[in-house]
This record gives C-alpha cells, structure tokens and sequence, in this order.
C-alpha cells in the first residue's frame, strides 16, 4: 500500500478546494491553481489527493500539471524571480539580464538556491513592454533594466 | 475636476499605485474631495513615458509623473491653476513642450474604438462606463433588435476576429445561433500569449465592462446563457478588475436572470490558463477549459458546432468584443467606413522594441507601417537605422523597409508574408540579428508545442537546431535549403493554427534576409554582432589608454596589459560576454 | 444511407456521408499509410488523434494538406493521394519521426514487426535530412511490460487502450512538445501505479515503445538443465492464434502442432492448461451454486452475483479500484495458477520430482499471467507454482529459435494425466466462454438433469456487454458478460449501487477476451483476426466429444485421487486465493 505523508490541516484544506468546485474534474485546473497556493507547489501527495477527490487517475492529473507552465513540482524560492522572455524584453537585452541573475545567484534557470531565498524562471510577456527588459520577483515588477541592475536587485532581498 | 491616474501594468510597476495614493492623501489634507476626483484608470497607451497623469476636463497630460510630484501637481495646477511644465511631454522635434495629448505625435493618428474608454474611466466603477453609454448597445439588442437582425448588423459592419485570424464575427455568430442544442456557451479568449502583445490585458484592466456587456449581447444572438472568460493566470490585475465588473453587472442586473427586464438570463464564469501559448488555439482552450491538457483538435468540428463539453461555442477575443457595443451604438455603416476596403474598423498594436514610444496604440486598418513607426512610434530609438518589425508574434513574419507604405490590414500582412495575429508589433533596428530573431521565435514555439503533431513536435525542433547551427558560424547552404523546405512541410501537415504557422518567423526572414543567412554560413559574419559565436572582442590601440578598467571586470581574466599600456583580450579564453565593452570609457573595445 | 460522390485520384467513388478520406479511399483499394490510426470495426475501438501526419492527402481548395483518418468527405471532394506534393510532406514527415527515434531496429524486441519499421521500407527511407537531438527517457522494466519510451512515436494509441477502453488510467501524455511521451503518474515505473498488465497497451503498440518482459532464455536454461524436469501448459486461446506467427491464415487453429512443436523444444511433459480450465469450473461452479443457493435459502450474508475470477488483469483491475468489493469474485485461482498447484504436488508426487526439481512453464495470450505467477500467495517456501510464464509472441520466438519448422509437424496430442481437457475448457480463450462452460455443469449438477444441446449461443458474441437468462430448469439464472476492463467497470458500478440482478458474471480484462490477450500474435489493428480466432476457439469446442467439465476422466481421477471433493480443504488450500486491498493510502503526519 502506497503511503501519502502530508499535514492534516492541508490535506482539509486541499479536500474544501475540491469541495468548493463540485468536485468537477472539468475544475481540475482551477484546483491545482489553489492547490498550488496552499502548497507552494503540487507535489505528488497533492496530486493523489486531488485525482480522489475529483475521481480522475492520477496519471491524469500529472498530464495536466506537466503540461502547463505554470505549475510545478518543486518548491520555488521565498523570492521567485521571473525574467520576461517576450519578444519587446528579448529585443532589448533580456538574455544578457538572464546570464547576469545565474551568475549572481550561481543557479540555472528552473533551479531555487541552496538556501531557499531565490529561485529563477522565465515567463512570456507580463504586458510591461514598456518597461523592456523587464523582471518580476515575486509580484514586484522592476523595469527598464541593466545588467548592472540585478546586484542591486538581489540585495535588496539579502538584507 | 479629475485627475486620471494610469493603473495600467506598466505605469503601476513604476510606482503609479503610490502616485495615486500621494495624490489621494494631499487631496484629503487639502480638504478638496468635493472638488478633486482622484481615479486610477486602465493604460493610455503610452507606456514610454509612464506613469501618466492627466487632468480632466483641460486635458493637461503629465508624463514619467513619480509619487514625490503629487504635491506639486495639487498646489500648482489643482489649486493655483498653473501647469507644472517640467512634468508635460516636450515634443522631441521642437522641443516645445505640449499640455493636451491630442497635439502629441502618439496620439494624432490614433483612433480609439476598442480602446475608448481606456484611460478615461475608472474600471472600478460601472457608472463611469455606463456615463459613456455603456450597455446601451445591450439595451437596444434585447428590447429593440431579434437576435438576426444583430447579427446582420455585425455582418454588415465587417468586423473581423481580432485574435489573429480574421474570421467575420457576425458570420461566427450566425453559424453557432444555428446550431441546435439546449445549452450554448459564449468564451471570452482572454489567453493573450504573443509575446510582445498586451492589448487584451490593457482592455481588461481598463475597460472590462465592454468584454462583459459584448459577451451578453453575443448570448442573445446565438441563444447562450452561459459566458466563459478565459484568461491567463499570469494577469492578475485583469482578473480583479474583471471580477469587480461582473459583481456589479450582476448588481445592476445586468448579468444573471432577466436582463432588463427581458426573458434573457446570461452569467459569466472565470477559467483561468496555466501558461499554455498554445491555448489560444480555440479547439485547445475549450480543452483546457474542460481540465484536460491544452491539445488542439482537427477542425471540423468547428467550436461553433462542438465545442465546450460538445456544445456549440462561440470563442472570440478581447478585442473583438471590446468592439461591439461600439458597433451596434454607432451602427454597421459607421464602422465600415473606417478601415480599408476589406479589414473593417481599428487594431489595437502593442508597439514595442527599437521605438521611442513604446506603447499600445489603436489605429484604422490601413494605415501604413511608416506612420505607425516615424508618427505614431516616434522613430527608431537612439538615431539607429530601421531594419524590420515583426507582427503577429511567433506566427508572423518580419516586414522591412520594402513594406514600410503597405496599408496595414489582414490581406496585405498575409500577402507580405506575415499575419495580423494578436497585435504584437515589434521594431528592430540594425543591431538585430534576422537569424537569432527567427532562432527566438523557434524557440518559443519549441517550448510551447502540445507536442501533439509530429510536424510541430519534431520539425520546430529541427528547425530550431539548424537555426541555432547558423548562429554558431557551422552552418552550410544546404541548411538553408533544408530550413526552407522543412518549414513548407509544417505549414502544410500540421495539425492547428500554431503549428502551421510556426515556420513563418524563418520563411518570412530567409525571404527578406536572405543575404544575412549567408553571411552566418560563408563570412561567419553576424552582421549585427548578436551572434557570439560569429564575433570576437578586440581592443583598438589607438583608442586603449591602459585605465585597467576591462581587465579588472574580465570574468575570465582573458585580458592583460601594463597600466597605462595597451591591453589586448585572448581570444581563447573570452567568452564573449561583453563586460570589457560595457566597462570601456574610451570606446577602444570593439567587436568584429 | 445517404450517400456523396467524391473523387479519389481520378475515380468517382460513391461513399456514405460521414466517411473519412481514409475510409472512402479504402473502398476504391487506395491503400493510405496510417500510423497513430487505429479502428477496431468488430470491438467499435477507435484512436485518430490525427497526430502522426502520416496519412496526408492533398484536397482541391484547402490551403494545407488533410489528414486522411480524420477529414470527413464532402460532396464534390477532389482528393489526390499520391501526388508529389503529398509524397514530399509524408516522407518529410516519416524522417521526423524517424530523427527522434532509436535506429537499433537489428536488435529490438519489434524487429520485424513494426509498423514504423515497415513503413520506412515502404517509403524506401534511405537517409534522414533532419538528424538532431533525440529525446531520452529512463526505461521502466515491470514484472510483464517493458516501457523503452525513447522508442514512442506518440501515437497515443495505449494511453486511449488505458483509458478510454479499459479505464485503467494509468497512462497519460505528460510534458509538452519534444518532451511529451505517454507515462504513468509522475513518470514513476508501472509498477509504481495502478497498471493492472492486461497488455493493451502492448498489443496496439505499433512500435517497440512497450513490448513483453523476455523469459525465453530462462526457458532454455531450464531446459538445458539436466536436474530439472520441465512441464509446460498452453493456454486455450494459444491454439488460436500461435499459427499467425509462422504465416497461417488467421483462425488456423493449430493445437496438434503446438503439442508437437513443445515437445521438440525439450519439455518432459506436454501438458494443457485446458485441464486446469476444467478444474477451475469443478471449483469455480461449485462456490456459484453453493452462494447461488445460499441466497436462495435466505442466507443475507451471501453476496450476489458472484464474479469470474480466472483473469489476472482483471484482479489487478479491482483490487486497485475496486477494494471494497474484494469479496465478490470467486476465489478460486485462475487456471494457470490451478495447473501449478497441482502440478507441483499431485503431480510432483506421482512422478517423484522435488518440488525445487520441477519447472513449471506456462504459455500464455496474456501478460499479467507473467505477474500473476510472481505473486506471494502462488509461492511455496518461495519457490512459485508457475516458474515462468512466456506468451504466445515469446513461443513463436522459441520454436523459431531452435530451428523448428513449425508447418511441417505432424499433429500430436497433450500427455497425460494433465493434458486431457473438455470442450469446455477449450472455450475459456474467447468472451463468454468461461461462463458458458460453468453453465454446462453448474445446470447438471444443480438440476440433476442433462442438457439436451450444449451450445448457448445467447452467450457468445462480440458485444461489450451482454446478458442472457438460463433457465436452470425452472430457475432463471441471470448471467452478465463484459469484455474489456471499461465495460466491468459498468458492471461493478452497477453492483455497487446496488442495482445488479445478475446471478454471475463472466469478466476478460482484453477486448475479446483471451483471443485478443496482451501476448497475442500482433494484430495491427485487424479486428477481424480476433473474430477468426474466435471462430477457431468454438470450432475446437464442436469438435470434442466431451464438452463438460465435470465429464473429464482425468479430473474425476484426480479428486477420487487427491483432492477428495470441490471447494472441500484441500482443494481451498491449493486451489482458492484471497484479494488484496492495493489502493493508495492516505496517512496523516502532523
């Protein structure tokens, strides 16, 4: 028998996310975007629960959240930094701004420090093209970027 | 008096939520609330020079305006009645400074349709749109017009799905009101995934009522009761504002049951992506609407027969909706005669990269990408020479100066080897390498391929690897060849719209730039110095004055010399990152 | 039938609305490659993703090319198959699929019987243009299915079998683009999830993605072990289908060779798992009567209907999804599990081997008999009833192997005591088969009377579900028959909400049943192989004189001998299981 380890409290509060959608498996995506908030991230245990509750098989559930962007499996940093990687930030040196912030955190791209301060990720267009390049950590959003600039970014958050 | 605070994302991310609550406190301090409305509204467009204040009713427009300049604005303008001129837009040709935005280059040209009410209403509160007859147009349909006539009215205006495909609306409602089932559905595309387009997430932010009120009306014609709005996860913001819009369009009853008074029911629900590009194809939206993974389906059967959970569904785009109240208030005729003889009306353009005004602007169809570009877009950024702008995102294609006085309108971009897609309009100038530009378009779509078609699921990937043999100088012609002829049998077999027109960023810039391809294979030249493998770092003597400054951030240590000598950077050991040029105050690095 | 006139490379075919080109072009002999398609016509099984592109058609007026599987003909259609055009995007298509794909066809498991192998010497594939990166996965090796997912071509055939067909659920596409393979949960090995080895997956692979776990060399080195003594059972719907492998017309039935091909290969006794077959229904229809009665009687206690139990795939099936239904099916062990148990002590002591000295073989259409045989409860002091298992795929391997020519052998006959069997027995390989022989008995021993006619053809078909009532001479027995693990699911839902009022019901995990096993001879997606064996599987039946089971000598002889009576102690010890709950269990830390 495979065994689940996941905290009481969140397992009922992950069951009343369910519950509050019907358990519809048509809600599914809905579902793991709660989840997500309440966990961080979906780890397997979460996925199972969900799959139970909404009666779908949990290879399901996994085809979904590995589909889509957005969620994901690890935990991501206290400081999720995301780097746009749409065309407007590309175009005016999002790839030098990339290199910079793995070079200053001395992890790649989908990776999360040692120490759970910081994780790395790109996304596509937060709409601030005006702002080109632009870098979002957690929900802040910092424009107009250089490469000098992401020192000063990260120390804002080490202090 | 009102003073319009842009809460576009732009702005907001340059500190406009504090601008607005500095204005708001000084207004309370003055003791001016009776006089003095302070609003935050959806984006003006102009994002170049956020955030923006404007001042209603004299129109004064204040840019790149920082929360310390609320007081100044309160006590010069608001209560002594005089502009504060350092905060106005200075005119870049005669350096005057202008006070009404209707005089600015950005603006003149522009004409606002989708876009009206944007910037000029607070979001939050469904008076404002209603004062700018909002939901008359809902109005008129259920007590003056069938269902029929709407749609002939929509036919006959010519509008065209803003999406990127340009499929006749009123015709799309027309097909899904005559297919016959118990329950229908209305989807609001809302998964804005070009990179480089924001239109739809500023019309949600700024205008939401106009989606809403759109979605009603396009119910009573095909006979839905239920609306879907689905948006993508990473806009916060729009999903607020729309949220608030709906609560109170069920508060003034004019979603749920009954509709002004009228037997129409019709209510609106969320669905949210998950960051899926792909998802914008309807077929894999419904399915991701249904908790399923975004993979598109052969059409037919199109939405409008089987769609969400098999029942007819009419999917537009923000956009698209944002025009029809529009529409039916100011009539079929109105609309067609703006625009060219067969794109109808306006397109909102994100216009973005190399240009001195970034920003979202909303023109006639027809226009020309020269106007667009030296008007609207100001020029190319820095004095640099203009070399191409892509439109249509990651299924589009790049124009260049050849196409500059080409009316902008579906026909003509498809002709030109582009397409209109969502808006996206990127400009480039002479430091853009086409090669790495349609490397980073393949890239994107190798990432966000379903993965469900071999031609999209392998060939993008090919693609993508003989693109990126180029960049690093090991190409040979025949990739050119083999690039071209891959990209023809992807357009031809794939299986959705993404797929087939994933090969257009690499067509359209082999067809325009074909010299610079081979340029990367014979010169191992990257004429735009952006490919690193294809350039080398080098210190002109001449220039050098042995500061050190180059050696000291090298992050490698590849280059050496005496202080106060000239310095010279091995080669071996440079990883071309470019520190030393960066560092450089005497302009001696150089890349050739 | 309302019916369209389109044009297929020049000739006008009348074809009924609602056609694909595909269906339309095979009416006119237009032969269009397909390779993600797949339709089942007898068992209304159908994947068209329209995923591979392979079978693109040029239609007169569309911008792109048209996939053949899933483009419904239109009045007035003007198609071209073959022109250049066409040739050019499929061929480009198939190198694709070809770059991402392992080219160690000399040594793989499909060699020879892959449908991307054939179709790249049909199209005369002599280089790839388009050579790059090739997606790597982990390989995942399950007590019976080998999952090499470098080799899937992402024709989502066995994620449609998993879920659509058998609602197992244990396959799904995950990832995205070049990364998107079909996996179970989290990519994690089969046997980490629900998979119940029934082998659909495996039987509609068309390439060497999901194949058998190999026990051919094990078989060789048990037979070329002179301490041991190797018996092998052959399974029922063996016979069938073992002749499509050496190039027989599909329906051949070919048991006199098969005998005869097993004791060449060396085993020292060629026995019949039919035998065992017989024994199941002298143990099985006893429980049925004896439950069947029972609640006739009033007992409350006694649940109804009673389930078949003789299919593996089908206990993994419940007792992953089903737990709280554990004690419904029959306990008694399927056939191949009967056959070792007996073997390795009535047997065992008869001829006086060791028990450790005796290897017991099975061949069998099925691959969860490989795992059914690994299971705890079917070992003693660790060492199993059943040693190995291979199916009917591995056996061809085998005679092949040892230089067998396989047409030309005379027929031969099983050896005895446990090679002699019942038309009854014979049945247990095709849907509805098992239930029908426990009828012939259950109907005799609980009337006391003798049937007039043996053959009930209320019970036999194709259909998914069928029911028939037997009148037990006054008594309306209801019987409910699913094939395919979805179609038991409808059942036990039924059950469940307490909606069934069927007596017994006979479940087969396949589509088919046995005929139409995981380790049967591939049938590319010609269902009307599964009909010809079907049709064989009766024909033996008809054939035999006896047709009961409880008319077989042998087994008469082997209760009088050593098992003393049906469903009596020893027979519950040797011949009756117990079912695990094997759902996940949620446990709570704090």
């Amino acid at each position: 028998m495979a065994v689940i380890k996941l905290s009481a409290s969140k397992i009922d509060e992950l069951k009343d996310v369910c519950k509050s959608f019907n358990n519809d498996k048509g809600e599914l995506i809905n579902v793991l975007h709660k989840a997500q908030g309440i966990f961080g991230y979906l780890p397997a245990e979460v996925q199972e629960i969900i799959a139970k509750e909404l009666k779908i098989s949990v290879a399901q559930v996994y085809g979904v959240v590995s589909f889509y962007s957005f969620f994901t499996m690890t935990p991501k940093g206290e400081h999720p930094i995301s780097i746009c990687l749409g065309t407007a930030c590309y175009v005016r040196g999002a790839e030098k701004i990339i290199e910079e912030f793995k070079r200053v955190l001395n992890i790649s791209v989908g990776e999360t420090t040692p120490d759970g301060k910081f994780s790395l990720a790109c996304l596509r267009c937060v709409g601030a093209c005006g702002l080109a390049p632009v870098v979002l950590v957690g929900d802040k959003v910092y424009g107009r970027l250089s490469a000098d600039s992401v020192k000063e970014i990260v120390s804002e958050y080490t202090k | 008096m009102h003073v319009l605070v842009c809460g576009g994302t732009g702005c907001h991310a340059s500190e406009s939520d504090k601008l607005l609550s500095n204005l708001k406190t000084i207004v309370a301090d003055k003791g001016l609330e009776n006089d003095v409305q302070v609003i935050a509204t959806g984006c003006f467009g102009f994002c170049e020079k956020g955030p923006i204040v404007k001042i209603m009713p004299d129109n004064t427009f204040y840019t790149q305006v920082k929360p310390d300049d609320a007081r100044e604005i309160i006590e010069e303008h608001l209560i002594k009645g005089r502009k504060v001129n350092r905060l106005l837009y200075v005119n870049p040709e005669n350096k005057e400074h202008i006070s009404d935005s209707k005089h600015m280059g950005f603006y003149k040209k522009q004409l606002r349709i989708a876009l009206r009410n944007c910037g000029f209403i607070d979001p939050e509160n469904i008076d404002e749109y209603i004062a700018r007859e909002g939901y008359e147009a809902l109005g008129k349909c259920l007590t003056e017009m069938t269902p029929q006539q709407v749609i002939e009215l929509m036919k006959k205006s010519g509008l065209r799905g803003r999406g990127g495909g340009g499929f006749p609306t009123g015709l799309k409602w027309e097909i899904t009101s005559k297919s016959v089932s118990d329950v229908k559905y209305v989807v609001c595309n809302a998964d804005e995934g070009d990179p480089g387009a924001f239109m739809d997430r500023s019309i949600l932010e700024g205008d939401p009522h106009s989606v809403i009120e759109a979605m009603a009306i396009c119910g009573y014609c095909i006979g839905a009761s239920n609306g879907l709005v689905y948006i993508r996860a990473e806009y916060p913001l729009a999903i607020e504002r729309l949220k608030t819009a709906i609560k109170q369009a069920r508060e003034y009853g004019l979603l749920g049951n009954n509709i002004l008074g009228t037997d129409f029911n019709f209510d609106i629900e969320l669905r949210y992506g998950a960051g899926a590009f792909v998802c914008g194809e309807e077929t894999a939206l419904i399915h991701s609407m249904e908790g399923k993974r975004g993979e598109p389906t052969m059409k037919p059967p199109f939405p409008s027969v089987s769609g969400y959970f098999e029942k007819p569904t009419n999917v537009n785009n923000v956009e698209t909706f944002a025009n029809v109240p529009v529409i039916i208030n100011k009539g079929a005729d109105w609309f067609s005669s703006i625009g060219s003889e067969k794109s109808k009306g306006t397109k909102v353009f994100a216009l973005a990269g190399k240009i001195n005004n970034v920003g979202l602007i909303e023109v006639p169809m027809g226009t020309t990408l020269r106007e667009v570009i030296y008007e609207i877009g100001g020029g190319i950024k820095d004095g640099k020479e203009f070399k191409a702008v892509q439109t249509g995102g990651p299924s589009g294609g790049c124009l260049t100066k050849k196409h500059l006085d080409t009316p902008i309108d579906y026909d003509n971009l498809l002709a030109s080897g582009s397409m209109m897609g969502s808006g996206g309009m990127i400009v480039m100038d002479e430091d853009d390498c086409m090669v790495s530009v349609a490397k980073f378009y393949l890239e994107f779509t190798v990432e966000e391929s379903c993965g469900k078609c071999t031609p999209c699921r392998i060939g993008n990937k090919r693609l993508h690897e003989i693109l990126d043999k180029l960049t690093k100088g090991n190409g040979t012609l025949e990739d050119i060849d083999r690039l071209r002829n891959l990209s023809k049998v992807i357009k031809d077999t794939a299986l959705c719209g993404l797929g087939q027109t994933s090969p257009n960023p690499v067509l359209s810039t082999i067809d325009n730039f074909m010299e610079e391809y081979i340029e990367h294979v014979t010169d191992k030249k990257c004429r735009a110095g952006r490919c690193k493998a294809l350039m080398q770092y080098h210190i002109l003597s001449e220039n050098c004055v042995g500061c050190t400054a180059c050696a000291r951030n090298c992050p490698v240590n590849a280059i050496s010399g005496e202080r106060k000598g000239v310095h010279t950077i091995n080669q071996e050991v440079c990883i071309k990152c470019g520190a030393c040029i960066e560092k450089c105050k005497f302009n001696a690095v150089v890349i050739k | 039938m309302e019916t369209i006139k389109i044009n297929i490379d020049n000739k006008i075919v009348e074809v009924a609305k609602g056609s694909t080109i595909l269906e339309a072009a095979k009416q006119v002999g237009i032969h269009i490659p397909t390779l993600c398609h797949l339709h089942l016509h007898d068992l209304n099984i159908e994947n068209k993703p329209a995923g591979c592109r392979i079978c693109v058609v040029e239609v007169a007026g569309r911008k792109n090319l048209a996939p053949a599987c899933a483009t419904e003909c239109l009045e007035g259609m003007v198609i071209n198959t073959n022109n250049i055009h066409v040739l050019n995007a499929r061929k480009t298509v198939l190198e694709l699929i070809l770059s991402d794909h392992p080219t160690d066809c000399l040594i793989c498991a499909k060699n020879g019987d892959c449908e991307l192998q054939s179709m790249a010497q049909e199209f005369g594939i002599r280089k790839i243009h388009y050579e790059g990166e090739q997606s790597t996965y982990r390989e995942d090796t399950s007590p019976a299915i080998i999952r090499d997912v470098d080799k899937c071509i992402m024709c989502r055939r066995c994620e449609m079998m998993c879920n659509e067909v058998q609602t197992v659920g244990v396959l799904s596409a995950v990832n995205r683009g070049f990364m998107s393979v079909v996996a179970p949960a989290f990519e994690m090995n089969l046997d980490h999830s629900e998979c119940t080895y029934c082998g659909q997956c495996v039987a509609v692979c068309p390439t060497g993605a999901l194949t058998e776990v190999d026990h051919t060399n094990a078989v060789i080195r048990a037979l070329a072990d002179p301490t041991k003594t190797v018996v092998v059972q052959t399974a029922p719907a063996v016979r069938a289908a073992l002749g499509e492998e050496f190039g027989l017309e599909p329906g051949t039935l070919v048991t006199g060779k098969l005998a005869a091909a097993l004791r060449r290969l060396g085993f020292n006794y060629v026995f019949d798992t039919d035998f065992a077959a017989d024994l199941t229904i002298m143990e099985e229809g006893t429980e049925l009567l004896d439950r069947l009665n029972r609640h006739l009687n009033g007992d409350k206690n006694v649940a109804l209907p009673i389930l078949t139990s003789c299919c593996p795939g089908w206990v993994n099936f419940f007792e992953h999804q089903f737990p709280e239904m554990i004690n419904i099916p029959s306990t008694a062990r399927s056939p191949q599990q009967m056959f070792g148990a007996i073997a390795k002590t009535y047997f065992a002591d008869k001829i006086g081997v060791k028990r450790e000295d005796l290897v017991v073989v099975s061949v069998m259409p099925c691959l969860a008999k490989k795992y059914e045989c690994q299971r705890d409860e079917f070992k003693t002091n660790g060492n199993p009833d059943v040693d190995y298992s291979i199916s009917t795929r591995e056996l061809a391997h085998l005679i092949k192997q040892l230089n067998i020519t396989f047409n030309e052998l005379p027929d031969e006959d099983f050896d005895a005591p446990l090679g002699e069997s019942t038309g009854a027995a014979v049945i247990f390989g095709t849907t509805g088969g098992v239930i029908e022989a426990a009828v012939r008995t259950a109907y005799e021993v609980q009337t006391g009377k003798k049937l007039d006619k043996v053959d009930f053809q209320e019970l036999r078909g194709m259909e998914f579900i069928r029911e028939a009532t037997i009148d037990f001479d006054g008594l309306p027995i209801k019987i409910g028959i699913a094939h395919g693990l979805g179609n038991a699911r409808k059942l036990l839902e039924e059950i469940k909400a307490g909606k069934s009022t069927y007596h017994a019901i006979e479940i087969m995990a396949c589509p088919g049943g046995c005929i139409g096993g995981g380790g049967q001879p591939l049938h590319h997606g010609d269902s009307s192989i599964l009909k010809a064996r079907q049709k064989a599987i009766y024909s033996e039946d008809a054939s035999k004189v006896i047709r009961k089971s409880h008319e077989n000598r042998y087994i008469v002889k082997l209760y009088e001998e050593f098992l003393g009576k049906p469903c009596g102690e020893l027979s519950h010890h040797l011949l009756h299981t117990h079912y695990f709950d094997k759902t996940v269990e949620i446990k709570v830390v704090e």
